[in-house]
């Protein structure tokens, strides 16, 4: 599959020596997310070899798993075998001396065709055994994805859980007063690189979603003064109104099979959720109450819709199925929700929550159950999941302030602000980014 | 039901004529004071919008205000929509894009669609008093637009608002 017209081609799972038997497996070393005893576990990233390529992969890596809280990098200053021999052989007693539980380890070549093939290991320190062995191939330019790609093999490796650096961020960009916000589309690696802006700030432009594809974004803009949906393509750069219709269209999101906008529709001042298929261009109603019916987000299995509605007399959080049936209002406390967003994993609804003059990120179960209030503050909003359901993106704002983006995991901590040039709001995260 | 109800606030607004306080500006929240009371007998016949809408000549508003999470129209509201009718029937080409906005406290969509609902009820309002819906047109801010910057009780009642933009009609 394409990246920006490149072919890239990942190498499965190779390699080699000292498969993990059952008895060593039990002494890897693992992360259990959402352990109570959890600590950082201690790991030493060495630069790959064999390019000065290396030691920028390292750095990405070491940051991306930094990032996560859930590991605690060993400063190289430390290390007393050298990475080139590591890569080679292993000692371990001189990586369990500096308190290493894992190791990581890679070479790095360059292909006759002048891409570039990164072989890394994971290893088990303790047990002296390797857990993860394997090639990545690509094009020089797209080193970076090279790295998140070994971050992911390494990540899922140690905690079981899937990978999500290889994911990007689409965002509003915000800059001028308040009064008159300049909003702009803007996009970057999951970790701020390859930070650029999609529009130019003439129109205002609000709530981007990817597609699953990763190639599309639906978003609302106001063109003409017209605010309406639009579906943008990152490999073209081209802009279509989805559908036209006399009111305002807002809110929208994919499908799972990327097939659907699901989106709010407002005629006369009534909003109710409608899908439009792509192709036929056939729009559905699946709300019809002159309450505000809005934010509609599907279940992975694409069989269920979370939204928002305020025909309780507040807004409260429900969940009906694909064709509008069986509508059940799932949140149960006091105070208003809203935003649900269904997790990719499908057993998670994160949420906004506002009560007692203050914002709250949250998450709840698909019926409801064992709401848990990550975050808060004075606005905070908008949230969006990693692939793996693991980790949530925010924006949140002081009073006054500005808004930016943050993360945190769902186990509420680790609450870090993204990385973005200015001010930013309305992240969405995209899947996993197709080779 | 309700239609008769309007007329007779409508007769009621018009019956107190020049000498009373009706006409003047009417939302304490508001940035456009009032003062000009006993200014109001017909401004409309000849003012442009911008006259007829300023702080010092006749002192209506360009624009109405709600309470927090809510697009009903307050009586204030109704007789400056009121103002705007006889505006609009003083310009019978010009046309009016009606706005509606929410303040900072409430989630972006959810505020975009409150949004309509305001602008909707000040649209349905003019109907009400005659005005053909073809010259009206609504459109949602949500929370993007605020009037005014801070994040207190009174930036927020301002923010709250469905605002007339008219088009044509000497504005």
């Amino acid at each position: 599959m394409k990246i920006n017209g490149v072919v890239l081609k990942w190498f499965a799972p190779v390699l080699l020596v000292g498969l993990a038997t059952p008895a060593l497996a039990q002494n890897e070393p693992r992360v259990v997310i959402g352990d109570p005893e959890f600590k950082p576990l201690p790991i030493a990233i060495t630069t790959p070899t064999g390019s000065a390529m290396g030691k920028r992969i390292a750095a990405v890596v070491s940051a991306n798993l930094k990032g996560t809280g859930l590991f605690r990098i060993i400063d190289p200053a430390a290390f007393i075998q050298k990475a080139a021999a590591a890569s080679v052989r292993p000692r371990f007693p001189d990586w369990k001396v500096i308190g290493a539980e894992a190791l990581v380890t890679g070479r790095i070549r360059t292909n006759p065709n002048g891409e570039i093939r990164l072989e890394y290991r994971l290893w088990n320190v303790a047990g002296g055994s390797q857990m993860v062995g394997r090639a990545l191939e690509g094009p020089a330019k797209l080193w970076r994805r090279l790295a998140h790609k070994m971050s992911d093999g390494i990540y899922k490796r140690l905690t079981g859980e899937g990978g999500y650096f290889d994911t990007r961020i689409v965002y509003i960009a915000e800059s001028g007063p308040v009064t008159r916000r300049i909003k702009r589309l803007a996009i970057m690696d999951q970790d701020g690189a390859n930070h650029r802006f999609l529009t130019d700030g003439r129109h205002l432009v609000l709530t981007p979603r990817f597609s699953p594809n990763t190639q599309e974004i639906t978003y609302l803009a106001y063109v003409n003064s017209r605010p309406r949906v639009y579906i943008y393509n990152l490999d073209s750069g081209r802009r279509e109104a989805v559908g036209s219709f006399p009111g305002m269209t807002f809110a929208p999101r994919f499908s799972p099979d990327g097939n659907k906008i699901v989106m709010s529709i407002e005629r006369a001042g009534n909003s109710e959720i409608y899908t439009m298929d792509l192709r036929t261009r056939v729009t559905s109603r699946l709300t019809n109450n002159p309450s505000i019916d809005t934010s509609p987000s599907y279940s992975p299995d694409g069989k269920r819709i979370t939204f928002n509605s305020d025909r309780s007399g507040r807004q409260k959080i429900y969940v009906m199925n694909a064709d509008g049936s069986g509508v059940v209002r799932i949140s149960n406390g006091v105070g208003r929700y809203a935003t649900p967003v269904w997790s990719p994993r499908g057993d998670r609804i994160a949420f906004t929550k506002m009560e007692g003059g203050a914002f709250k990120i949250g998450i709840m179960d698909p019926d409801g159950d064992n709401e848990k209030i990550l975050t808060n503050g004075f606005l905070a909003e908008g949230p969006t999941w990693a692939p793996n359901g693991r980790v949530l993106m925010f924006f949140k704002q002081g009073r006054g302030g500005q808004a930016q983006i943050y993360t945190i995991d769902i186990t509420g901590r680790n609450e870090q602000r993204a990385k973005t040039p200015a001010s930013g709001s309305d992240p969405a995260w995209s899947p996993l980014l197709k080779n | 039901m309700k239609y008769v109800k309007l007329i007779a606030v409508l007769v009621f607004a018009a019956g107190l004529g020049a000498c009373s306080s009706v006409d003047k500006k009417t939302d304490g929240a508001g940035s456009k004071g009032g003062s000009g009371a006993g200014n109001g007998s017909r401004p409309a016949a000849t003012a442009s919008w911008s006259d007829y809408t300023s702080k010092t000549k006749n002192g209506y508003s360009d624009r109405v205000f709600f309470s927090y999470d809510r697009h009903e129209l307050s009586a204030e509201a109704r007789q400056t929509i009121e103002a705007w009718s006889r505006w609009l029937r003083a310009h019978p080409d010009a046309t009016i894009l009606v706005e509606g906005h929410t303040d900072e406290r409430g989630t972006r969509e959810y505020n975009l669609a409150l949004g309509a609902r305001r602008a909707t009820a000040v649209k349905n309002y003019l109907t009400a008093l005659g005005t053909s819906g073809r010259r009206l047109r609504t459109i949602s801010y949500g929370k993007e637009r605020p009037s005014v910057a801070g994040s207190t009780e009174r930036s927020w009642s301002e923010n709250r608002r469905g605002v007339a933009r008219p088009r044509g009609g000497g504005s």
